[in-house]
Order: C-alpha cells, then sequence, then structure tokens
C-alpha cells in the first residue's frame, strides 16, 4: 500500500507484484519447481543407493521363485511358484477379507444401528455399548485379541464345537463342509443362475406393475421360492449330483472339507464387528436425518412398524449414509491390512512382508502394493458412486 | 351439583374432575409395558438382551473384581481352577508399558514429558480458560522442543549446514566445541542466514516490494529454526537415549502427538492448496491428499522403513522411530487436510468478501477472518482425526517399533508369568486404557460439539 503514496516509481514495477495473475503464475513455478527438484533429488539417491546395494531394478523379480509357503490360497501356489503367482494369492486373500468383511459389517452395523433408535430400552443399551466400546479400542488390538485370547483357547481339535455335526469349529479355525461337484452339476448350477435371473426380472416387473396399479407382490415368498424350487428341480432331475465332503476327525486334525484357517476368522471377524460399529452410527445419523413426519405419513396411511422402516424410512436414509457408507467399507478394506499382525497372508503381509525381505526389491513391492489399494479405493468409490447416483435426491 | 332445566337439558357448573391415567401406563411398570413389553418381538428382544447382558457383564466382573489375584510375585499366585485377572502381572510388567526399555534411573525424564503435557494440555481443552494464544503456542511450539531435549538427551550433533558442504567453513572455525555446540555449524548457520536474507530483500526489492522488511522477515524465520536447533544442540549433561530403548505408551503417545502438531499446519497448508484457484498448487495438493488417504497405513510405515532410506542421501539415516513418526505426520495431514477443507467450506462467502473488501491481503483474510472461524468449527473433526491416529499407532508394531501394545503383546511371552489368565489380563487392562483415551476424547469432541451447536444456531 505504502507503494502508491511513493510518487516517481514505476508503476508497473509495482503492479508486477502485485498483479494477481503474475503473482499466481509465479508461486506456482515455485511450487512445481520444488516439487521436481525433490522428486529428482528422491531418484538420483535411490539410484545412488541402489547401486551402492547393488539391487537390480525393475519388475524382473516377479519371475522368479518364491520358495515360501502360504497357509491359506484361494488359487493354486506352492513353494515353487513364482513372487507373481504369490501377489496373485496375496491380493485375492485381501479381497476375501474385504469382500466377507464388507457384507457382515453392513448387517450387523444396521442392526446395531437401527437398535440405538429402538423403543425398546435393553435393545438400545446393548447397542449404544456395542458402538461406544468397539469404535473406542484400536482395530489391531481388536484382532490380536480375537486370534490370541478367543481363538487360541478354543479346545483342540478332538473336543471342537460341532454345528450340526457338519461345522467344526476349534483352535485350528472353523472346518466348513466342502461341496463336490459330480457329473451334471453344471446344469444345476446353470438353473441356480437362471433362478437368480428370473427374480431379478419378476423384481423389474413387479415394480413397473406397483407403479401402474398400486399393488405389490410379496417379493421376498415369491424369490425365497424360486431359489430354493429351481435348483432343487435341477437337482433332482440330474440325480443330486452336488454332495458335500464332511470334515471328518483322522489322528489329530481333520480330513476333508474345507479349513477357514484362524487367522481369517480373527481378522474377518475382529474388521467387521469393528466397522459395523461405524456403520451404525451412519445408519443412526441417516434414519435420523428422515423428517419424523414421514414416519407419521407412512403409520397414518396404515403401514406397520417394519414396513415404514423398510419401504419409507430407509429409502430416505440411505442417500445420507451411502457416502460414509463408502468411506466405511474403504476403511475396511485398507485396514484388512493389518493381517500382516496376526500372520493372515494378504497382500501387505505376503508382498510387503515377506517378499519383500526376500528380495528387497522395496521399490517396486511397495510402489505396487500402494498402487493396488489405491485401484481398489478407486474401484470401490467409483461402483458406490453411481449406486448413490441411483438414489440420490431428484429435485425437480 | 349442575343446574336443571324444565325441558330435562342440565348445564354443568364446573368442570368434572379428570380421571387418573390408567394405572397400567404409571410408575415402573407402565414404562416397563412401554419401553420392554409392548410387542412379542420387543418382548422377545428384551429376553434375548438380558440374556446377553447376563452372559458379558457378570462374568466380566467377576473376573476382573471379584475372583482377581491381587498380590502375588510371580505365576504361582495366578494358578489354579478359579481365578480370575491377574493383577501382580501388571503390577510387575507395568513400567514395561508405561516406558518400553527407558532406562529405570532416567525415567524422571519422560514423567516430566508426561506431567508437563498434561499441564498444558489440560487449560487448552477448558474453553473458558484465558491465554488460549499462549497456551496452544507453549503446547504446540515449545512443549515439543523441550519434550525433544528431554526424551532423546538432545546435544544432536549438528555439524554442517549448508555453506560446509561446499567445505568453506571448517578452514575458518577449525573444530571449536563449546558446550556440546561445534561453532563451525553456527558460523554456517549464521553466514546462509544472512547470505539468504540479503538474497531474498534484494530479489523483493528489485521486483518493487520493501526490501528490508523481506530480509527481516526472513532472519525472523532463520532466528526462529535457528533457535530450535540450539536448543537441540546445546549438552545440557543429559544422557542420550536412543529411541530403539523407548516403548510401551511413551512411543504410543510421541507419535500421537508428534503425528497431531506436524499435521495440522500441513494439513491446513494442504486445505488451503485444495481450495486455492491455483490450477498447478491444487492438483498437487489433490495429488497429495488422495493418494495418502487411498493407501494403507500400515503402506506408509513400510514406505518410510524400507524406501525412505533409499530416498536420501547415502548418509543420512534416521532411525526407525523418526522413519515412522514421518509417515504418521504424511499421512495424517492428508485426514487433517480433508477436516479443515470441511472447515472452510462451511465459511460463508460473505466473510470472504467482507475481508476483501476490507482491502486486507490472502494472508491476513486467511489469518484473521477465514481459519479462525474455519478451526473452530472443525474441533470435533480434529479430535476425531486425533482418535483414529491414536488408535492408529498401535501399527508400529508391525515394523518393530514397541508402542503400548507391542509391549503388552512382548510381555506375554515371559515365562515368569505363564498362567492361563495373564492373557486376558494384560487385554483387559489394555483395553482399559484405550478405552480410557479413545472415550475420553471422544467425548470431549461431543462437549465441544455441543458448545458450538448453541453459539451456531440461526
Amino acid at each position: 500500500m505504502s507503494d502508491l503514496a511513493v510518487p516517481g516509481k514505476g508503476q508497473s514495477k509495482t503492479l508486477f507484484i502485485n498483479d494477481p495473475k503474475v503473482r499466481s503464475i509465479g508461486l506456482q513455478l515455485i511450487a512445481l519447481v520444488l516439487v521436481v527438484l525433490l522428486g529428482w533429488m528422491f531418484v538420483d539417491n535411490a539410484r545412488e543407493n541402489l547401486a551402492a546395494q547393488k539391487i537390480a531394478t525393475g519388475f524382473g523379480f516377479l519371475e522368479n521363485t518364491a520358495g515360501f509357503g502360504i497357509n491359506q490360497t484361494l488359487i493354486p501356489y506352492s513353494e515353487t511358484s513364482t513372487y507373481g503367482r504369490a501377489f496373485l494369492v496375496g491380493l485375492l486373500n485381501t479381497i476375501l477379507v474385504a469382500v466377507v468383511g464388507v457384507f457382515l459389517a453392513t448387517i450387523i452395523g444396521f442392526m446395531v444401528g437401527i437398535g440405538r433408535l429402538s423403543k425398546n430400552f435393553v435393545v438400545r443399551l446393548l447397542s449404544t455399548a456395542y458402538v461406544e466400546v468397539l469404535r473406542n479400542l484400536p482395530p489391531l488390538f481388536q484382532i490380536l485379541f480375537w486370534y490370541l485370547a478367543v481363538l487360541s483357547n478354543l479346545p483342540g481339535p478332538r473336543q471342537s464345537l460341532s454345528i450340526f455335526g457338519e461345522v467344526f469349529i476349534s483352535n485350528r479355525g472353523v472346518m466348513i463342509p466342502r461341496p463336490l461337484f459330480g457329473e451334471g452339476s453344471g446344469i444345476v448350477l446353470w438353473a441356480f443362475g437362471a433362478a437368480i435371473l428370473a427374480i431379478v426380472l419378476i423384481n423389474y416387473w413387479s415394480k413397473a406393475r406397483q407403479e401402474e396399479t398400486g399393488q405389490r407382490l410379496p417379493m421376498v415368498k415369491i424369490g425365497l421360492g424360486i431359489i430354493i424350487v429351481v435348483p432343487l428341480i435341477a437337482m433332482i432331475a440330474t440325480n443330486f449330483p452336488i454332495s458335500f465332503e464332511r470334515p471328518e476327525m483322522k489322528g489329530f486334525n481333520f480330513a476333508g472339507g474345507i479349513q477357514v484357517v484362524p487367522e481369517f476368522v480373527a481378522l474377518t471377524v475382529a474388521l467387521a464387528t469393528y466397522t459395523a460399529a461405524f456403520i451404525a452410527e451412519n445408519v443412526r445419523a441417516g434414519i435420523q436425518a428422515v423428517s419424523h413426519g414421514q414416519t407419521e405419513a407412512a403409520h397414518s396411511l396404515g403401514l406397520r412398524n417394519g414396513q415404514t422402516l423398510r419401504l419409507v424410512v430407509i429409502p430416505q436414509a440411505m442417500r445420507v449414509i451411502i457416502p460414509p457408507l463408502t468411506s466405511q467399507y474403504l476403511n475396511l478394506t485398507k485396514n484388512s491390512s493389518l493381517a500382516v499382525g496376526i500372520g493372515y497372508p494378504d497382500l501387505v503381509a505376503v508382498f510387503a512382508g515377506t517378499a519383500l525381505n526376500q528380495t528387497g526389491q522395496a521399490i517396486e513391492i511397495i510402489a505396487i502394493t500402494m498402487g493396488v489399494y489405491l485401484v481398489l479405493s478407486i474401484v470401490t468409490s467409483v461402483i458406490m458412486n453411481i449406486y448413490n447416483k441411483r438414489v440420490a435426491l431428484v429435485e425437480r | 351439583m349442575s343446574l336443571t332445566f324444565d325441558d330435562g337439558t342440565y348445564i354443568r357448573s364446573e368442570m368434572e374432575t379428570p380421571l387418573p391415567p390408567p394405572v397400567r401406563n404409571l410408575g415402573p411398570i407402565g414404562w416397563m409395558r412401554e419401553n420392554l413389553f409392548s410387542s412379542i418381538l420387543n418382548t422377545l428382544l428384551t429376553f434375548f438382551g438380558i440374556g446377553l447382558f447376563l452372559l458379558i457383564v457378570p462374568p466380566l466382573v467377576k473376573f476382573m473384581l471379584i475372583d482377581a489375584v491381587w498380590t502375588g510375585e510371580n505365576r504361582e499366585a495366578c494358578l489354579g481352577p478359579e481365578v480370575g485377572a491377574c493383577w501382580p502381572f501388571i503390577g510387575a510388567k507395568f513400567g514395561q508399558l508405561i516406558y518400553g526399555f527407558y532406562p529405570f534411573d532416567l525415567r524422571w525424564r519422560p514423567n516430566i514429558v508426561f506431567a508437563l503435557g498434561a499441564v498444558l494440555l489440560v487449560p487448552l481443552l477448558v474453553p473458558s480458560w484465558p491465554m488460549k494464544r499462549l497456551n496452544s503456542l507453549l503446547f504446540f511450539v515449545v512443549y515439543p522442543v523441550v519434550a525433544f531435549v528431554l526424551l532423546t538427551g538432545g546435544n544432536i550433533d549438528a555439524s554442517a549446514f549448508l555453506l560446509e558442504r561446499f567445505g568453506l567453513i571448517r578452514p575458518l572455525t577449525g573444530d571449536v566445541i563449546v558446550a556440546g555446540v561445534n561453532i563451525a555449524f553456527w558460523v554456517d548457520f549464521l553466514l546462509t542466514a544472512l547470505l539468504v536474507a540479503v538474497v531474498a530483500g534484494a530479489l523483493i526489492g528489485l521486483l518493487g516490494g520493501n526490501a528490508i522488511s523481506a530480509g527481516r522477515t526472513t532472519l525472523l524465520a532463520f532466528a526462529g529454526f535457528g533457535a530450535v536447533v540450539l536448543i537441540w544442540d546445546v549438552d545440557f549433561g543429559l544422557t542420550y537415549v536412543e529411541t530403539r530403548q523407548w516403548g510401551g505408551l511413551l512411543v504410543t503417545l510421541v507419535i500421537a502427538v508428534t503425528g497431531i502438531v506436524a499435521s495440522l499446519p500441513l494439513g491446513i497448508a494442504l486445505a488451503l492448496g485444495r481450495r486455492s484457484t491455483m490450477p498447478i498448487v491444487r492438483l498437487l495438493s489433490v495429488i497429495f491428499i488422495e493418494f495418502w488417504r487411498g493407501v494403507p497405513l500400515i503402506t506408509v510405515l513400510f514406505f518410510a522403513t524400507y524406501m525412505l532410506p533409499l530416498f536420501l542421501p547415502s548418509g543420512m539415516n534416521p532411525d526407525g522411530l523418526m522413519r515412522a513418526l514421518v509417515g504418521v505426520a504424511l499421512f495424517s495431514a492428508a485426514y487433517m487436510a480433508e477436516v479443515i477443507r470441511g472447515g472452510l467450506q462451511a465459511i460463508s462467502k460473505g466473510q470472504y468478501e467482507g475481508a476483501m473488501a476490507m482491502g486486507l491481503t490472502w494472508g491476513q483474510m486467511m489469518r484473521l477472518i477465514i481459519l479462525p472461524q474455519a478451526l473452530t468449527l472443525v474441533i470435533p473433526g480434529i479430535v476425531n482425526s486425533f482418535i483414529s491416529l491414536f488408535k492408529d499407532t498401535t501399527l508400529v508394531l508391525i515394523v518393530s517399533i514397541f508402542d503400548f501394545l507391542g509391549q503388552l503383546r512382548a510381555s506375554f511371552t515371559d515365562p515368569n508369568w505363564a498362567s492361563p489368565v495373564t492373557l486376558y489380563t494384560g487385554f483387559a487392562f489394555a483395553g482399559l486404557v484405550y478405552f480410557f483415551f479413545c472415550f475420553g476424547m471422544s467425548r470431549y469432541s461431543l462437549f465441544v460439539e455441543r458448545r458450538l451447536n448453541t453459539s451456531h444456531r440461526h
């Protein structure tokens, strides 16, 4: 400002520094130069350090034999497989935990969230206690608790708890029956797929019909009927090709069936219950955001409590719930990396842990790992954003 | 009681006394009818809930208090069929859980740090307490510097600043060391500061700005930085304690406090960058924020542990805790930036326009008008990200830094205390500690939220 009072100074000079456009370009240039300089310094140092440690750069190591075992694999893997294969195994294990965890967390979260608004005092109290306790303890603490304190102290395989003699829970994890696909099981699977398709189509049609006539079909009953009856007919027609191999005690351990390792159980249960506490809060906030007049209007139309919740309140609450719900799904996926704390072979444990220690290819491995999580994050948020657009309020 | 007319009609002359409400809707029984047993489903839920409650709470109380062992020297005390929590185990491991392997006779130093932190933090949290500005200056600037000296012992080996790298200083001063301070470094620092100040002044002056003021600001910045380094550099006669010996709750708090202190200014800068009108600055901020938010903290810690040393010049090899601190600070800065961005977005446009109409520069507008309002608005959000930061500190145990949870895990392996209840006791204790911190913080954020709500309700 003082410049204005000084006569004789070139006006263009004053303008030059105070011109917002020039200044902004200058600032941005400085920022860019700093970032580029920093990046160049990093790259230069890295090249020097790598040369000093005689580490070859590049992704060629992915073709090398990994030479370590993994105790849970969704795809065939052995010690002679490559690092690339190990990466895939870890990635699939991460996705498995994320998908199962998200599924469980959503169910528990909605139940607890609705429970926090229940008229029933006991239910409300328990839901509140659940949320406050679970979200105020670190997730790694909870994972370790489930793994060390709960699952390790289950009885051994011989005394394992059994559910209907089909599922066995012991300190070796959970044993579930393995489906065996015999001759003609393809037809049953196709029938199953066809049943799902039919339900989707009928649902579509029933919605159109409701728009026109106002009448609703009992879609839950119809859906359940189709999904049970159609595959059953196919089963009978093909003489029951799908059978289940039950886990049996053989010597000191189980044979047959599918073994769900305790690490997976601990991780999934801990993450699902932890994330559910946050989802419950989002659900509660969402429901509270729906004006009470909506509930009253629904009641005065003669809808019962359950119907009001399902048909009037929740659909409107979803608009508020979905964006934070997306963040919770992302958090759960990212938190699945805590698996390394108990040795569940997820992406971080297998790849950024074991493979990194063996190869020393820190830059490549951490870049790939971070990249994978970035992609997972982006994919999840894109899918949820599409869904969000569909439920968002359409304003005239 | 009423007037009767000839035609049989009558008019009531006084109000009928109202009937009391039905007995079944009154008192505890009415409340239970209304709240617990209003329908079959509700009744079932009530019984299910009570069952769940009985299943969890009485055994927990029994374990933690009634059946608990309170005295004992080793595992013998905690063996037995009906034994509850083994509290002597916690007593024996308490020092380790709080300080890690910090030398026993030097534990007064962390104690001072803890006490000082509490003394400075409490008045900062009470809204009605005066002198917030001085208080936050003490907590966010002075306290970290003091804590660093107390915990490490200070006396860092500052030997070369900028000019010495070109071999310009040492020939002049030689290797004179006074009170643990290398004179060469300080001559170097002083000359560099003067040089930069002159260059900055000349540059600004050349562009038509105020050269003197630019030079003075540069010198002030150097002086501030120099003061911090000087305090770290002077030999107070404290024994050096390397960070590998730190552990327990000490490390948990160090990481959490460093995270918040570093992430606040960085987060503000990033949030301003993201809302800036300059496309390159905005893009850089967005990339930074989205990158750190898109990856899990563990990969950040792996990045800091394995990758950062590769990026730095070969001589520089910061120790494990320092690397983890850098990772945590960058990570939490990204989250902090989003919280603060929310606050910035909540400030109405009129505030910006008003500030501009007053003729304030951008810096003045932000410092005096926008940021004070925005930051107050998002205090609950800041506290929330502090809670998650506090919980996330547990992850450092994966890169072999023994924080509270790490020490707990290590203590389980002690054969002197191996008993069936040791594990549960440890988890119960750690759970209580974590719950105390996180729940306390969440209550505080609720309290602030309520306070703000009253003043901002329209």
